[in-house]
């Protein structure tokens, strides 16, 4: 199989003042994996995920995601890109259909693209007869569904999940977990933070990000091997306890 | 007598039926938890147990005070965290800490014994403004904001959502703590592992209370066959065993799936079947339940 590489991080590091939030972080991702970004609080996940959006730029090092140069091209990335979070995805007072069609006109898609794809998607979603109704209004776990459909409507290389499933019913984020990998299926790349552990098992592979630098990075089962650990959980505890700063 | 008594509480706001006819006793001294998931009322519940809300019907009384009649005298004993972050952001660590102690007519001097293991952590921060704290440290001085007027019974409304796998351990560490000096405590959390963290808990989904018990006693009276699968291919591995007969449902479940079968289920089969589909290294075996088992097992009911 040929492994495309969709994100590329060379010593990618951030300062704020004194402060290193992001240390010489370097990893390849490749297309269609699906790759989980762990990491304690404050380890420095956020900004490193800001600086891969380009929303961010970095102090130093080398980042290109989707083929684009995250300085120089970053407008190019935002383009390419979908970004889901359980903080900020939809906006609450408006439509089903509005919200898709507000996302969609940002990503430049055409009108009549855009109302093809929403039939599809809101059929696909069993969400038809829920077209007209307030996002406010419909259930947390649809909200989620909803906004990861939205985020990667425009058809993206790859997608960024911080903390899609916080706060939702076992059921739901594992129907949330269905649908990312029928993403990677479709060849989108998922990039994902998330805090339960047993959503790390489910990745192809995943970092773990301790006090700015990324000090493992493997497949579940050769990190569970090299920590003689019977879970995630217990790898992540085993590492995390080594770190020296919180937030 | 019981710390709390909770009799058939209902809220409905508009047409959402927030709380659904709840009932349940906390006894003394008791570390109780309250699992679901967001939207299924546990704050709602919170809220009206601390005097903030009334219910549309029912009754509560907590300490031996009714919520409605007696609300000013129960708003003494009782420390609240909230799931939002509920301090006062331009004011420091510090003044934060003295401000709720005074409006409880106390100094943080008074009862600086009840706050000391935690607070030493945000001693070096506390000429910093609350709003400018790390998540892990604002939840810190909420706890202290809420305890520092010694109540007998603490009400902690998701005190670790979105706080990583490590911290959430140390919060627990810090609650066990707690309640071995006799503080009553009430948390919830969207967390199924925290669940067997607790003496005893309630499984809430959409306002109702399914089931109430300890953490082991739920996990034994786990009512299906629950069997746990993995193969060498565990993306497709899920849909191939719920298209397979005898299976009820199946679902992802960390390194391995989950599945519930019937009466009648071959497991030999099941393995031959799997095979002739390219699986390799199968593994399968019949699975203990866990909490986050039983309470998909209740919402399915």
């Amino acid at each position: 199989m040929e492994e495309e590489i969709v994100i590329h991080a060379e010593e990618l590091t951030k300062t704020f003042g004194t402060f290193t939030a992001v240390d010489h972080i370097s990893f390849d991702v490749r297309r269609g994996e699906v790759f989980g970004f762990l990491g304690a609080n404050g380890a420095g996940k956020t900004t490193a995920m800001r600086m891969l959006c380009g929303l961010s730029r970095p102090t130093s090092g080398i980042g290109t995601v989707a083929g684009y140069d995250i300085v120089r091209q970053a407008e190019k990335i935002k383009r390419n890109i979908g970004y889901m979070s359980q903080k900020f995805s939809l906006y609450e007072d408006l439509r089903v259909w509005e919200n898709i069609r507000l996302y969609a006109g940002i990503y430049g898609m055409h009108d009549r693209e855009i109302a093809e794809k929403t039939d599809a998607l809101l059929e696909r979603l069993h969400f038809t007869r829920e077209r007209n109704t307030m996002v406010s209004q419909l259930p947390l776990g649809w909200k989620q569904k909803l906004a990861f459909s939205v985020s990667i409507f425009h058809d993206p290389a790859i997608v960024f999940l911080d903390e899609p499933t916080g706060g939702v019913d076992p059921y739901t984020r594992r129907q949330f977990w269905e649908m990312i990998y029928e993403a990677a299926d479709r060849g989108i790349t998922v990039f994902v933070t998330t805090h339960y552990m047993d959503e790390a098992e489910y990745c192809d592979r995943v970092s773990i990000m301790v006090d700015g630098r990324i000090e493992v990075l493997d497949t579940p089962g050769n990190l569970k091997e090299r920590f003689g650990a019977r879970s995630m959980d217990e790898v992540f505890h085993s590492l995390a306890r080594k770190a020296t700063r919180s937030e | 007598m019981a710390a709390v008594t909770v009799e058939n509480i209902t809220k409905r706001y508009g047409d959402t039926v927030a709380l659904d006819g709840v009932s349940f006793e906390v006894e003394p001294g008791e570390l109780f938890g309250i699992i679901g998931p967001d939207g299924a009322g546990k704050t709602s519940l919170f809220r009206i147990i601390a005097t903030l809300i009334l219910a549309d019907s029912g009754t509560a009384t907590v300490l031996g005070f009714d919520v409605v009649k007696d609300y000013k005298e129960l708003r003494k004993r009782i420390g609240y965290m909230p799931g939002r972050f509920s301090l006062y952001q331009d004011m420091t660590v510090e003044e934060n800490l003295a401000f709720f102690a005074s409006v409880f007519g106390t100094t943080i001097e008074a009862n600086y014994h009840l706050v000391e293991g935690i607070y030493k952590f945000l001693e070096p921060f506390k000429k910093r403004r609350a709003g400018k704290l790390s998540g892990g440290m604002k939840q810190k001085l909420a706890l202290c904001c809420a305890l520092i007027h010694k109540p007998d019974i603490l009400y902690l409304d998701e005190p670790t959502t979105g706080v990583d796998p490590v911290s959430r351990k140390e919060f627990w560490e810090m609650l066990k703590q707690l309640q071995q000096e006799g503080i009553t405590i009430i948390v919830s959390t969207p967390y199924m592992d925290e669940a067997n963290l607790c003496d005893r808990i309630a499984l809430i989904q959409e306002g109702r209370f399914m089931q109430i018990d300890t953490p082991q006693r739920i996990r034994s009276g786990y009512s299906a066959l629950l069997w746990v699968v993995r193969t060498n291919r565990m993306h497709s591995l899920l849909n191939d065993v719920r298209a397979f007969p005898g299976v009820d449902y199946g679902y992802a479940f960390g390194e391995t799936h989950h599945f519930v079968a019937g009466e009648g289920f071959d497991p030999e089969g099941l393995k031959r079947y799997l095979r002739d589909l390219g699986h390799g290294d199968i593994v399968l075996y019949p699975g203990e339940a866990t909490i986050e088992d039983c309470y998909m097992l209740l919402a399915k009911q």
